[in-house]
């Protein structure tokens, strides 16, 4: 599997079109590069989130059915879709670091692993605060509270699993496994949920059926939506650096790096 | 191909049969737990009957997932496991063997002795086949999908657990069809359309898993 | 501008409970995340950091 991925590495640099992306699959040229892009995504994020605030309590207006409550909705679905992006990027890098072999892509994985993880318990407390003043029950059995659920139990899964094993080269390909089999197992878990709460009507509550949404609480959303991402991008980087410290500790570039700062 | 298939099946067949007991715990382990469930919800027999189908499969899932630690630790430990990476036969087809041998050792006994629990649970005749009929098709698939976590939690400490948080969320369509089957049977709805996907999900399993689980064993024992 | 007084922004028409409640809760989550990860990358900065004076003082006591 390794040897195509080196001729493509080699070949590459002969056949550019503009940026050679490999040059940044090392963690010695990625960890400068992450340290300039942390302030492009944290200080946008924070503006951001203060924009999409103002927006959703001063601008949006009262919600004609659900009252004031729906304003929930402007961290629940950024959180939401945050923590299913995350999950895809992290099986993306996943299946990056097995084709190709890079290193810097596990640490990527793992260092996104958190973050979708927080995504997900927000979008499940928020989905719960949310829940009790709409439908009256703090949790229904929907399928996709329920999915959001089992995506928290894959997160931890992975994570746990990468916090096992200590030897890292183990470590990431295991936990590769995991996520892409995990990857591929979420869209048949939200449909057999899907399917297995039509048929037991009971508690069945509709989520799916909700009124058209005014044009600016779509833009409170999308903008509080931008600035989760932006803050995820922002913190997971800051990760993904203290992750190449640790793992790259004997290596030259680091002790460059730690001698150049004194 | 098929002869390396069967060689390794009869392999761990007769190894399970010279360690009788160890398939025996699974099995007491499955009864004990779908035993307990009527102890803690009371006698009453309605509740019991729609109960029924979600207590016996997740009592299968337990069992399976209690058992499933053990499908390569035996050959790890005496570094069999190791010879059987350096083979010139495709590892998936010796895990695939390998997985046969255990669900034939521990998933077949479950769905034989299934129907016998949901009489206890007063589970009407009908609803019984289609029990028997639903682990048939998805006990095969917990082997395969057990056999992932097995292969990636290989010698880790505290790798039980660990297993369980790994393939329990991997179990859930399996558990949604396979108990769902039995549900919609006593309901009157019947039961095929369930079967079906349930079959669809051990077919996916039988495709994805062997592949997985080859590459987790190259990946432990590196 | 929808709330007329602050008693009325905090209040949420009733609801300023599960409002506030999930906006607070995100909000520790993210300022707890900046914090930990924060404090993890400068905490191994410090460490290599040390790492290197002891390896500095280990070869000056050879010589």
């Amino acid at each position: 599997m390794t040897a195509p991925a080196k001729a493509l590495a080699e070949k590459l640099p002969e056949s550019r079109g503009g940026i050679n992306w490999f040059k940044y699959a090392s963690p010695q040229t990625f960890y400068p590069l992450a340290g300039k892009l942390i302030p492009l995504f944290g200080w946008p994020a924070l503006a951001l989130a203060l924009v999409g605030l103002y927006l959703s309590f001063f601008v949006a207006p009262t919600d004609a059915t659900q009252g004031e409550s729906y304003r929930i909705i402007f961290i629940h679905v950024p959180a939401a879709w945050m923590s299913m992006i995350i999950y895809l990027a992290m099986a993306f890098w996943c299946a990056v670091g097995l084709i190709f072999n890079t290193r810097l892509s596990f640490m990527m994985s793992q260092a996104l692993a958190p973050t979708g993880a927080m995504w997900t318990f927000i979008a499940l407390w928020t989905g719960a605060l949310w829940g009790k003043p709409t439908w009256g029950a703090w949790w229904v059995w929907d399928a996709r509270l329920t999915s959001e659920l089992i995506l928290l139990f894959l997160y931890l899964g992975y994570m746990a699993l990468v916090a096992a094993i200590d030897d890292p080269r183990r470590a990431d390909r295991a936990g590769a496994v995991v996520a892409l089999v995990g990857a591929i197992n979420v869209p048949i878990i939200y449909f057999s949920v899907k399917w297995w709460n039509t048929l037991h009507q009971g508690a069945s509550v509709s989520v799916t059926s909700a009124p058209k949404m005014a044009s600016i609480m779509l833009a409170g959303m999308l903008v509080m939506a931008l600035a989760a991402w932006a803050y995820s991008v922002a913190v997971v980087l800051v990760r993904v650096r203290a992750l190449m410290l640790e793992r790259e500790r004997n290596t030259d570039w680091v002790a460059q790096l730690v001698e150049s700062s004194r | 191909m098929l002869r390396i298939l069967f060689a390794v099946v009869r392999r761990d067949l007769l190894l399970a049969w010279r360690r009788r007991a160890d398939v025996f715990t699974t099995l007491a382990f499955f009864v004990i737990v779908a035993s307990l469930f009527p102890l803690g919800v009371g006698p009453e027999a309605n509740l019991l009957r729609t109960m029924a189908p979600g207590v016996l499969w997740v009592s299968a899932l337990l069992a399976t997932l209690l058992s499933v630690t053990r499908l390569f630790a035996a050959d790890y430990a005496d570094g069999t496991l190791e010879q059987m990476l350096l083979s010139t036969e495709p590892l998936t087809l010796i895990v695939l063997g390998k997985v046969m041998a255990y669900w034939l050792v521990t998933g077949l006994p479950l769905v034989v002795l299934a129907p016998l629990l949901g009489v206890q649970f007063d589970l009407p005749q009908g609803a019984i086949g289609v029990l028997s009929l639903s682990l048939a098709l998805g006990t095969p698939a917990l082997s395969l999908l057990g056999g992932i976590g097995a292969a990636l939690t290989l010698g880790l400490r505290g790798g039980g657990v660990l297993l369980a948080l790994l393939i329990l969320p991997l179990y859930v369509p399996v558990l949604i069809f396979g108990a769902g089957a039995v549900g919609a049977d006593a309901a009157g709805l019947g039961a095929g359309a369930h079967l079906l996907l349930l079959g669809a999900c051990f077919l996916s399993a039988l495709a994805v898993s062997p592949l997985a689980t080859a590459a987790a064993l190259r990946i432990a024992m590196e | 501008m929808n709330w007329a007084s602050a008693g009325e922004f905090w209040a949420m028409g009733g609801k300023g409970l599960y409002v506030w409640g999930s906006f607070a809760v995100t909000l520790a989550c993210v300022l707890a995340e900046i914090a930990l990860v924060r404090g993890r990358f400068a905490g191994v900065r410090k460490r290599l950091a040390r790492m290197r004076v002891a390896a500095d003082r280990g070869a000056n006591d050879e010589t």
